[in-house]
C-alpha cells in the first residue's frame, strides 16, 4: 500500500475523529452485499468502494464483496431484513433500481421502512438517444411525434418493463404533455443489458434508447449514436457539457440512478452514525473522486437523514406514475 | 499491414517476462477451475478480479491474467467431461457425449490429447479471426435484429434431434422440459412474474449451472450408489498416451469446421460458447455421417464441440470488444473489468486504446500456445485421477460441486433446487431421456421468446416481419433443411444401418 504519509495522517486523523465522535468501534472486516451476479453496477460499487474503505484505512481488515443475485437485489434485501438485522459490519450495495422495484411491490411484503439508508456516493444519469440517421434532432422533435402518434417510437433499455430505463421514457413523456392515456402505449422493448439495446438501435431495428449516459458514452464518441437529452438538472461536466438537459428544452424530466448502500434496520445509532460519516469521507476522498472520473460517475452525494429522505420522495413518485401509467394497481 | 503493425506491438507488450509468467498463472488457475464441476469461466475470472486489483496490476497485466484465465477454463471444462462424465461448465456440455465413450473403452489419455488440440485449433484459428475480422464482423453483427436471431435459435432448436439418441419425440420431451423451466421468472417483455409463487428467490428464473451440475453430477453419484459402492460403476482403464499423428490428421477437419462455425456463434451477441459448442457438434454429426460413430467414444465428436466452444469463446471477444456487449457471462466480468480500468470497450476502443487491446489480443496467442504446451503433459496427471475409487471421487466431487453452486448466490434454496435436478436427471437418465436438451432449451428458450416478442412488437404484431430480410430467409432455409433433411435420408439411412446393429449405450441414452 503506497500513498503519501500526508494522506494516511489525514485518514488515519478522519478515522480518529469519527471514532470519537461517535465512541463506535467498527470492526476490522466488513462485508459488502452486491445483491447481483459479478460485473454489473452493485458488484462494482461493492467492490470499489470496499477498496477505497480498506485503503484509507476505515476499515483494516478486508472488505469481502459477497455477491447475491435475485430478484433484482430483492433477495439480499430480504436477506438483510430477516438474518442481518444487526450486523453493523455489514453495507449492502443499492441504486434507483432498488427504490424503483421497492415503489413498485416487488419485493413482496417488504418496502424502504425496513432498512437503514446510508447515502450515495455519485449517480449515473438517464439519457435519450437516437442513431445518427434518425429524423429526431431534438427531444422536442421526438415529443411531438409521440404526442401525434404514441406508437411512432419505439425504445430499447436495459431493464425490465416498467423498470427504471422504461420509467425514463415515460417521465420524460408526461413532463411533455403527452396524454396519460396514451403513456402506456409507448412502446418499449427490453433487453438484457443497455449495450445490447444501443446495438439494435445503431443497427437501425428501433427507434431510440433509453438508458444511462456510462452506457452510451462510447457509441456517443464514434458518432454513431446522438444523444437528444440528458436527464440531470444541468449539464454534465466536460467533455459531456455539449449535450443538452431535458429541462433546457422545456421537458422537466431529472433521472438520477444514484449509486449508494443501506445497512440492517437494528444497528445502533453509533454504527448507522459510523457509516454515514464514513461515506461522506469517502465521498471527498481524493481515491473517490479518482474513482468516480475513471468510471463516469456524475457528482451527486447524499447522506443520512437527507438520503433517507431522498429515497422516500423517490419511491413516491415512481408510485404515482407507476400507477398513473397502470404498472401497478 | 497497419494491422500487423499493432499486432508486433502487442507481442513486445506481451512477451515481457513479467506479462508471461501472468499468462502462465492464468493458465494453470483456469484450467483447474474450469476442470472443477459448477465454477467456470465466469466464477474463475470473477474470483480472480480482486486478485489484480490488489496487486495493483497495470490494465494490460490485469487483462492478460484475466483473459489466460478464460482460456484455461474454457480447456478446463473438458477434463472432467471426459473423465467423470460431468460437465465443468455449460460449453462442455457436448464433450461428454463422446469423451466419456473415449474413456470407458480405455482411451481418456488420446480424448484428452485431442480436445487440447481440437481446443488449440479452434481458439487460434478464431484469435486469427479476431484479428482480422473484428471491425468488419461488428459491423455484421449490427445487421441482427430481433427477427434474425429469432430465425437463429430457431436453427438451433430445429437441429436439436441431431444431437442425441435415435428416438426424436424423447428429444423433443427433454427439449420442452428445459423450455418450460426457463420460463419460471420476471417476463422481461411485461415485468410479470412467471410461476414465482412470492419467492424471492425464483424471480430471476433458474440458473443453467444448478441444472447442469444437478442433472449430470448429481445423477451420476446416484447412479453410482445404484451400482453399489466399492465396485465403481463402468471400469474405466488406464492408459498411456498413444497418439499416432494419423490420429491427429483424421481430426483436423474437423477442428477446422468446429473453429469456424463456433467462432461465428461466438460473434453473434448472445448465441455464446454453448452454442457454439452445439452447433459444431451436430454440424460434425451430419458432414461425417453413417462411417462415423457419435455418442460410442467418436474422437470427432470430442474434436468438434471442444474446437466449437474454444474458438466461440475468443469469437465474443469481438462484439464485447467492439460493441461493448457482452456474448457470454464471462465476456460480461471482463466488460466490467475493462470499465473498471477506465477502458471504455465500444467502436472506439481499437483506436483509443489501441495498444492495450493488440496487447491482449497478443496474450491470447501466448496464452494457448501455454495451454497446449501445459496441458499434453499433464495428460497423465489428469488420468490418474480415473485412478482413485470412485466411493472416494464421487463424494469429493458432489461436495465440491455443492460449494460451488452454494458460492454463486449464497442460498440454501439453490442446493435444494441442484438435488432436484439430480433426481429428475436419474429419473430422465432411466427413461433414456437425453439430458443435453435440457439445458439447451433452458439456454436458448428465454432468448428466442423475447426475440419474437421484440420482433412482433416492432411490427405491431405483422408476422411478415420475421422473414423480411435477406438474411433471415437464409437462416430459415437452413433451419427447415436442418429439420426436414433427417425425415427424407432417414429411411434411406436406417435400412442400411438395419445390418449394424449397434450395441445399447448408457451414456447417450
Amino acid at each position: 500500500m503506497k500513498f503519501p504519509v500526508a494522506k494516511t495522517l489525514l485518514a488515519t486523523a478522519t478515522l480518529t475523529l469519527a471514532a470519537q465522535a461517535s465512541a463506535f468501534e467498527q470492526s476490522r472486516t466488513a462485508e459488502c452485499i452486491a445483491p447481483a451476479n459479478p460485473g454489473g453496477g452493485w458488484d462494482f460499487t461493492c467492490r470499489s468502494v470496499g477498496k477505497v474503505l480498506t485503503d484509507l484505512g476505515y476499515i483494516t481488515g478486508n472488505v469481502q464483496t459477497v455477491n447475491m443475485p435475485g430478484a433484482g437485489g430483492g433477495v439480499a434485501f430480504a436477506h438483510t431484513i430477516s438474518k442481518r438485522g444487526d450486523d453493523s459490519a455489514l453495507i449492502v450495495a443499492a441504486s434507483t433500481a432498488t427504490t424503483t422495484r421497492l415503489a413498485q411491490g416487488q419485493f413482496v411484503g417488504m418496502d424502504q421502512e425496513m432498512v437503514r439508508w446510508v447515502g450515495a456516493l455519485g449517480a449515473d444519469y438517464g439519457v435519450i438517444a437516437v442513431s445518427k440517421d434518425s429524423p429526431f434532432q431534438s427531444l422536442n422533435d421526438m415529443m411531438d411525434a409521440l404526442k401525434a402518434d404514441p406508437n411512432s417510437v419505439k425504445f430499447g433499455g436495459g431493464s425490465a418493463a416498467g423498470g427504471w430505463d422504461h420509467l425514463k421514457v415515460l417521465i420524460a413523456g408526461r413532463s411533455a404533455g403527452i396524454e396519460k392515456a396514451n403513456l402506456p402505449k409507448v412502446k418499449y422493448l427490453a433487453f438484457n443489458g443497455g449495450a445490447e439495446a444501443i446495438t439494435q438501435v445503431v443497427g437501425g431495428h428501433l427507434d431510440a434508447f433509453t438508458g444511462d449516459i456510462s452506457e452510451a458514452q462510447g457509441f456517443m464518441a464514434s458518432g454513431d449514436l446522438k444523444v437528444l437529452a440528458v436527464l440531470s438538472e444541468e449539464r454534465l461536466p466536460a467533455p459531456l457539457d455539449n449535450i443538452p438537459t431535458a429541462r433546457e428544452q422545456n421537458v422537466d424530466a431529472v433521472a438520477p440512478n444514484w449509486r449508494g448502500f443501506y445497512v440492517p434496520k437494528d444497528v445502533s445509532d453509533e454504527a448507522y452514525q459510523w457509516w454515514v460519516d464514513t461515506v461522506d469521507s469517502v465521498y471527498s476522498s481524493d481515491n473517490w473522486q479518482d474513482v468516480m472520473q475513471k468510471n463516469g460517475l456524475m457528482p451527486f452525494h447524499k447522506t443520512g437523514a437527507e438520503f433517507s429522505t431522498f429515497v422516500k420522495g423517490q419511491v413516491d413518485s415512481i408510485k404515482e406514475i407507476s400507477t398513473e401509467i397502470g404498472l401497478i394497481k | 499491414m497497419e494491422t500487423l503493425n499493432f499486432l508486433l506491438q502487442g507481442f513486445a507488450v506481451a512477451l515481457t517476462p513479467e506479462n508471461l509468467m501472468f499468462a502462465a498463472i492464468g493458465a494453470i488457475l483456469g484450467t483447474v477451475i474450469g476442470a472443477l464441476p459448477g465454477l467456470g469461466p465466469a466464477n474463475g475470472v470473477a474470483i480472480l478480479i480482486p486478485l489484480a486489483f490488489s496487486l495493483g496490476l497495470p490494465a494490460s497485466s490485469a487483462l492478460i491474467l484475466l483473459t489466460s484465465v478464460y482460456a484455461g477454463a474454457m480447456y478446463g471444462g473438458r477434463i472432467s467431461s471426459i473423465l467423470l462424465n460431468i460437465p465443468g461448465d455449460e460449453p462442455a456440455m457436448m464433450t461428454c457425449l463422446d469423451g466419456y465413450p473415449m474413456a470407458l473403452k480405455g482411451r481418456a489419455a488420446e480424448a484428452l490429447a485431442i480436445s487440447a488440440i481440437a481446443s488449440f485449433i479452434g481458439s487460434l484459428l478464431a484469435t486469427i479471426g479476431l484479428v482480422i475480422l473484428a471491425p468488419i464482423l461488428a459491423k455484421f453483427a449490427l445487421r441482427f435484429g430481433p427477427a434474425e436471431y429469432f430465425a437463429l435459435f430457431t436453427l438451433a432448436f430445429a437441429t436439436l434431434g441431431g444431437i442425441t439418441g435415435k428416438n426424436q419425440v424423447k428429444t423433443v420431451v427433454a427439449a420442452c422440459l428445459g423450455l418450460m423451466i426457463a420460463t419460471v421468472g420476471v417476463d422481461i417483455t411485461t415485468g410479470n412474474q412467471r410461476y414465482t409463487y412470492d419467492i424471492l428467490e425464483l424471480y430471476e428464473g433458474v440458473d443453467f449451472i444448478i441444472a447442469i451440475v444437478g442433472l449430470f453430477a448429481i445423477s451420476e453419484l446416484l447412479f453410482f450408489i445404484e451400482m453399489h459402492a466399492g465396485e465403481g460403476f463402468k471400469k474405466v482403464s488406464l492408459n498411456k498416451l498413444n497418439l499416432s499423428m494419423k490420429d491427429i490428421i483424421q481430426v483436423l477437419p474437423t477442428s477446422l469446421r468446429g473453429s469456424v462455425l463456433g467462432f461465428i456463434a461466438g460473434v453473434l451477441p448472445g448465441a455464446g460458447a454453448s452454442l457454439g459448442s452445439f452447433l459444431s457438434y451436430t454440424m460434425e454429426k451430419k458432414v461425417v455421417g453413417k462411417s462415423g460413430y457419435f455418442g460410442e467414444g467418436d474422437p470427432r465428436g470430442v474434436a468438434a464441440p471442444e474446437a466449437g466452444n474454444n474458438a466461440a469463446a475468443n469469437g465474443a471477444l469481438v462484439p464485447m470488444l467492439t460493441l461493448g456487449v457482452p456474448g457470454s457471462g464471462t465476456t460480461a466480468v471482463l466488460l466490467a473489468m475493462l470499465i473498471s480500468l477506465n477502458i471504455q470497450p465500444g467502436p472506439m476502443l481499437f483506436t483509443q486504446n489501441a495498444e492495450l487491446v493488440w496487447g491482449v489480443i497478443a496474450a491470447l496467442f501466448v496464452g494457448n500456445l501455454i495451454l497446449l504446451l501445459l496441458n499434453i503433459p499433464m495428460i497423465g496427471i489428469f488420468v490418474k485421477l480415473l485412478s482413485i475409487p470412485p466411493k472416494y471421487l464421487m463424494p469429493v466431487v458432489t461436495l465440491v460441486a455443492s460449494v460451488g453452486i452454494f458460492a454463486i448466490s449464497n442460498s440454501p434454496l439453490d442446493l435444494y433446487f441442484m438435488i432436484g435436478f439430480g433426481l429428475l436427471g436419474y429419473l430422465l437418465r432411466k427413461l433414456h431421456i437425453p439430458l443435453v436438451p435440457v439445458i439447451l432449451g433452458m439456454l436458448l428458450g428465454p432468448e428466442m421468446e423475447k426475440s419474437l416478442r421484440h420482433a412482433l412488437t416492432i411490427s405491431d404484431g405483422d408476422w411478415s416481419i420475421l422473414w423480411s430480410s435477406g438474411l433471415s430467409v437464409g437462416i430459415w432455409a437452413v433451419a427447415i433443411t436442418g429439420l426436414v433433411l433427417p425425415y427424407l435420408i432417414g429411411p434411406v439411412l436406417r435400412r442400411r444401418m438395419a445390418a449394424a446393429q449397434d450395441k445399447d449405450h448408457s451414456i447417450v441414452d
